[in-house]
């Protein structure tokens, strides 16, 4: 139940027209992400927002983009604009568990 | 209900016997009533934290490496064959032995050659559910981790050529492997499956915290019960040793002196896996001294102190889940006998005759 009500949370919350880039939100709660897969367009943006009691750090190493969001704190919200197109594999250092897929589309 | 239809069965007998009944009816009901508010009688703050804690009720496999006896039989042949050693002499069961919590009782695993290595050896229960491997989370499966300390130079040093060379040699393996997994010829695909097999059922029993949590309150002492709640707010344990496997395989640098930069290793550019090493399970704790990835720390009393002060290298990759806790004596006690409850009494372990 908690999934669905986070999963709509990533509802775009679109600034403007269809080509202007989207703003998503992914959620980290009780040590997962609040979707296991999202497709966005490039130039698009993702929100990753820390709601858990625990300090999370979401990266990714796919050699079509890579990113590093370091040690971020319970309450703490930082975004990532996805400039390559590509599957991304996004994880948290700290919780192996934790495994989000990012469809990149032209 | 069942009371009214005691006395027209036994309506005819004699008062006293009637009384009697009446009496037994009256005692069944009365437990029968009480029973599930046995269960309840702990504070709800202790079964709201109690209820994260439930054991699983069945182990998972993966579904192109399913469970069978003849898998398991395998897999725990293999891994007690001192013939998947460049030596002959070191089997998985050397270092992780079941007699001790699956471990060796050593601050630093040995390997080929008699050489001490880099970290403790750690315990192999309850891997069915961990989503990484190795101290430093190198191999994302059981399958991915099994053959590493075989072929590893420093640990078994049998190069996978050679342990598939041996085990052809060996002619009562051909039927083992047949039977496991009707695949020939043998590879090391199905050397890493059935040793994963075996140690998927390498499961710790209920301990008295099990029991306690399924409503036998006696099973634990008040103070181990107090002990569990500042397990679970006071003293953060549970934020990275939470669930029933007292872990959730999470990577923290917690403040242990050393060169080693565990997860470092692999993430090399990522400041937060500096130092870190995988969160081990707690189950069968007080059996499995010592303790941290080097078992730099002996007792479960010098762990609580190390926490306690917010560990001891203070380095920029130290976890924020690190901090001092400033616990008191009597709350270090009573972790200590928590920790105590998540002890199992299990059955020993058979060897297999192993295959010639």
């Amino acid at each position: 139940m908690l999934r669905l009500i986070l999963g709509a949370l990533l509802a775009p919350l679109c600034l403007a027209g269809s080509s202007m880039a989207a703003e998503y939100v992914v959620v980290q709660k009780n040590k997962a992400f609040s979707v296991a897969e999202i497709t966005i367009k490039r130039g698009d943006t993702i929100s990753f927002k820390n709601e858990d009691d625990v300090a999370h750090n979401a990266f990714s190493t796919s050699k079509e983009f890579s990113f590093n969001l370091n040690m971020q704190l319970p309450k703490v919200s930082t975004s990532v604009v996805f400039e390559n197109e590509g599957t991304i594999e996004v994880r948290c250092v700290i919780h192996p568990a934790m495994k989000l897929i990012v469809n990149v589309k032209r | 209900m069942n009371l009214s239809l005691r006395l027209r069965i036994f309506g005819g007998f004699q008062p006293y016997r009637r009384a009697l009944m009446v009496f037994v009816g009256l005692v069944i009901s009365l437990v029968a009533f009480l029973r599930p508010f046995q269960a309840d009688a702990e504070p709800d703050s202790t079964r709201e934290y109690l209820k994260k804690y439930n054991r699983p009720l069945s182990i998972p496999f993966p579904e192109d490496n399913r469970y069978s006896s003849e898998r398991d039989l395998l897999g725990r042949t293999l891994f007690f064959d001192p013939r998947l050693s460049g030596s002959n002499w070191i089997s998985c069961g050397t270092c992780h032995n079941p007699g001790l919590g699956w471990s060796d009782g050593l601050a630093k695993g040995i390997g080929h050659g008699m050489k001490e290595l880099g970290r403790r050896t750690p315990t192999i229960l309850n891997l069915a559910w961990s989503e990484a491997f190795f101290w430093d989370g190198r191999a994302e499966t059981l399958e991915k981790q099994a053959l590493g300390p075989i072929t590893s130079p420093g640990e078994m040093n049998l190069p996978t050529n050679k342990l598939l060379d041996k085990l052809i040699s060996i002619p009562e393996y051909k039927a083992l492997f047949h039977k496991a997994y009707r695949e020939e010829p043998i590879n090391e695909n199905l050397i890493a499956k059935a040793i994963a097999t075996f140690e998927r059922n390498v499961v710790s029993g209920k301990a008295p915290f099990d029991r306690w949590l399924d409503g036998d309150n006696a099973a634990v002492s008040a103070e181990a019960k107090r002990g569990f709640i500042i397990f679970n707010t006071k003293a953060n344990c549970a934020n990275c040793h939470g669930g029933w496997r007292f872990t959730d395989d999470s990577f923290h640098d917690i403040g242990i002196p050393g060169e080693d930069r565990g997860r470092g290793e692999l993430l090399k550019e990522i400041p937060s896996a500096q130092f870190a090493f995988k969160t081990p399970t707690l189950r069968n704790i007080d059996r499995r001294a010592p303790y941290m990835h080097d078992g730099s720390e002996t007792t479960l009393e010098a762990i609580i102190d190390f926490y306690n002060v917010g560990g001891k290298a203070k380095r920029p990759s130290l976890s924020a889940e690190i901090k001092p806790l400033n616990l008191t004596a009597a709350e270090k006690r009573e972790l200590i006998a928590f920790l105590k409850t998540l002890t199992s009494t299990d059955k020993p372990v058979e060897i297999p005759v192993l295959p010639r």
